[in-house]
């Protein structure tokens, strides 16, 4: 038994250590100065401390522009793909809508489509409106992509939500929005928690919309911003890996924070 | 108004709901949400269906081909390297993090002393973007990167090599941090899956004394069937859209080594400026990932009910 024991940690532990590594490596890459990486090499043990990487990363490479351009795409596209898809979720669950399971299925439909189908003409279709190259295009399009998604997982929530609590607000006199707003919506809090915590990440990740709406330096939200990066500073590998760093903190941020329901979330539709 | 339907008979409840009108703001409710997903993603992807048939510069009018553009792809040998990498990449990446996850689950399942550093430990990737993902690895492949390092040290010194720069190695250089990423991913499904088994059923099998192997093959694997096939289909769109981690390592190259469909048309699109093209190539794409996405629906529509 005790063998076992001793076995099961020998491999787990190797593994989380060999997982962990690149992530060691990457940070203590982005603490070492230029001189030491570029005369002792890039695999070599660190021989100097310096936080010039993040300087040069967030500062002159643009990394606190991006970042603040990530959050306004960021959080208003979450904000917005939660409050409509919460709002069509309650509505098809709740009530007798006509094709309703129809309507859903098309909905989740729509997120299961390959982004590729999508990249030339909603290009085309943000030119045509003259939002193209702007953060409007790039909020638009990913709530409109993720509705499908969201809605679907929160109809199947809310349709598991006790029916007497809605009745007895109806014989209240409660309204549609008033029933919503202030009963079913709260009720649904851990779900949105768990997709608001995975829309989060998604959105902050994301590189392909990003690059398929935005063209200018100055609007790149941090991930494509990253990528300019690794352009501008070819083998000043403090600075790549500085803002790889800056680049992870919200996410890893939010997930810390939402641990619990980002994992449930992420394991949606598994247990089913 | 409206009324909900729970503790009445069914029919009864049916017939009372189809008498009550839907209210206005019940329908701005569903409506909205599909008027907005109508614009930017249905309405998008019939005119992307459509400019598969033309060729297009994205200036001048597009001109209808036909199927020319899907008969251009038989002469295009990038076209079918492409293909060829997006089959291996589906294999591959699709077939070992399958594999991977489900063992790292099981590894993982039981609650004991250390068990949850060790799942966040392989979870954590989870959380990075691709873009960041392949920067750290870039560190890693850079020709006096940690990798050669090792390899010197252990005395392989002859395999040594630009990782991402050599037309042989590129695809699975690349392939080996989306795996880092992805497998932490279907861990937690299979998690998931595996917490929702009923305990009854091994201590079944043990009573009968089923050994280690057994259980597996005859409780968990069964019990897992419809975790499986929600892994399958988020694999198989996952390893179709696969594109931030090969543009942010090699953009397809060199060579188009590395290209995937997904990056072929990017590039073809926004790089080549040949928009009906791109547009077929998205083409292939979506056939490719229509059975996923119909089983996918058929599930969805019968848990639903």
């Amino acid at each position: 038994m005790k063998t076992r024991t001793f076995g099961f940690h020998l491999v787990a532990g190797g593994l989380a250590v060999l997982w962990l590594l690149p992530i060691l490596l990457v940070l203590t890459t982005s603490v070492r100065s230029f001189s030491d990486i570029a005369s002792n090499g890039l695999g070599a043990l660190p021989s100097s401390f310096s936080l010039d990487g993040f300087g040069q990363a967030w500062g002159e490479g643009g990394g606190g522009h991006a970042m603040l351009n990530s959050l306004l795409v960021t959080v208003p596209t979450v904000l917005l793909a939660l409050l409509l898809s919460s709002a069509a979720a309650f509505a098809l669950s709740r009530y007798a809508i006509p094709f309703r399971r129809t309507l859903i299925l098309v909905m989740l439909s729509g997120n299961l489509l390959p982004p590729q189908i999508l990249l030339v003409p909603v290009a085309k279709l943000a030119e045509l409106l003259g939002i193209y190259d702007t953060l409007t295009a790039l909020i638009v399009v990913q709530v409109g992509f993720g509705l499908g998604f969201y809605t679907f997982v929160l109809q199947g929530f809310m349709r598991s939500i006790p029916d007497k609590v809605q009745q007895a607000a109806l014989i209240d006199g409660a309204g549609v929005v008033q029933i919503f707003w202030r009963i079913v919506l709260p009720m649904t809090r851990p779900a949105l928690a768990a997709l608001g915590a995975l829309a989060f990440t998604w959105t902050f990740n994301d590189l392909l919309w990003s690059i398929t709406v935005l063209r200018t330096g100055s609007v790149m939200p941090v991930t494509p911003a990253l990528l300019g990066l690794q352009g501008q500073y070819v083998s000043n590998w403090n600075v790549i890996a500085a803002g790889s760093v800056i680049a992870a903190v919200p996410t890893v941020a939010v997930f810390l924070r939402f641990q619990k329901h980002f994992i449930s979330g992420l394991a949606i539709g598994a247990i089913k | 108004m409206a009324v909900l339907t729970a503790e009445k008979p069914k029919t009864a409840a049916r017939a009372a709901n189809r008498r009550r009108r839907v209210s206005p703001v019940l329908l701005a409710f569903v409506l909205v949400p599909l008027v907005v997903e109508g614009f930017w993603v249905f309405w998008p992807a019939l005119q992307g269906f459509y400019l598969a048939l033309t060729n297009w510069d994205g200036v001048s009018a597009p001109t209808f081909v036909g199927l020319g553009n899907f008969a251009e792809m038989f002469s295009d040998d990038i076209f079918k390297t492409a293909a060829l990498d997006t089959v291996i990449w589906l294999v591959l990446f699709g077939g070992l993090s399958a594999a991977g996850g489900l063992a790292l689950a099981t590894l993982l399942q039981k609650e004991r002393r250390g068990v949850g550093f060790y799942r966040a430990a392989l979870f954590t990737p989870v959380v990075f973007s691709l873009v960041a993902t392949s920067l750290i690895w870039q560190v890693i492949y850079q020709p006096d990167g940690v990798f050669n390092k090792v390899l010197g040290a252990i005395g392989l010194e002859s395999w040594q090599h630009s990782w991402l720069a050599d037309p042989k190695t590129a695809l699975y250089a690349v392939l080996v941090p989306a795996l880092w990423r992805q497998l932490g991913y279907v861990m937690v499904l299979y998690l998931a899956g595996l917490k929702g088994i009923d305990p009854a059923l091994y201590e079944a099998a043990k009573l009968d004394g089923a050994t280690a192997w057994q259980q597996f093959r005859n409780v968990t694997w069964p019990q897992l069937r419809s975790v499986n096939s929600v892994v399958l289909s988020v694999i198989i769109i996952d390893s179709l859209r696969s594109f931030d981690v090969v543009w942010s390592m090699t953009k397809g190259g060199p060579y188009h080594s590395s290209e995937l469909l997904s990056t072929y048309m990017y590039a073809t699109a926004f790089q080549s400026l040949r928009l009906g093209y791109a547009s077929a190539l998205a083409v292939v794409i979506f056939v490719l990932a229509f059975g996923v996405i119909v089983t996918y629906l058929v599930r969805a529509f019968r848990e639903d009910s």
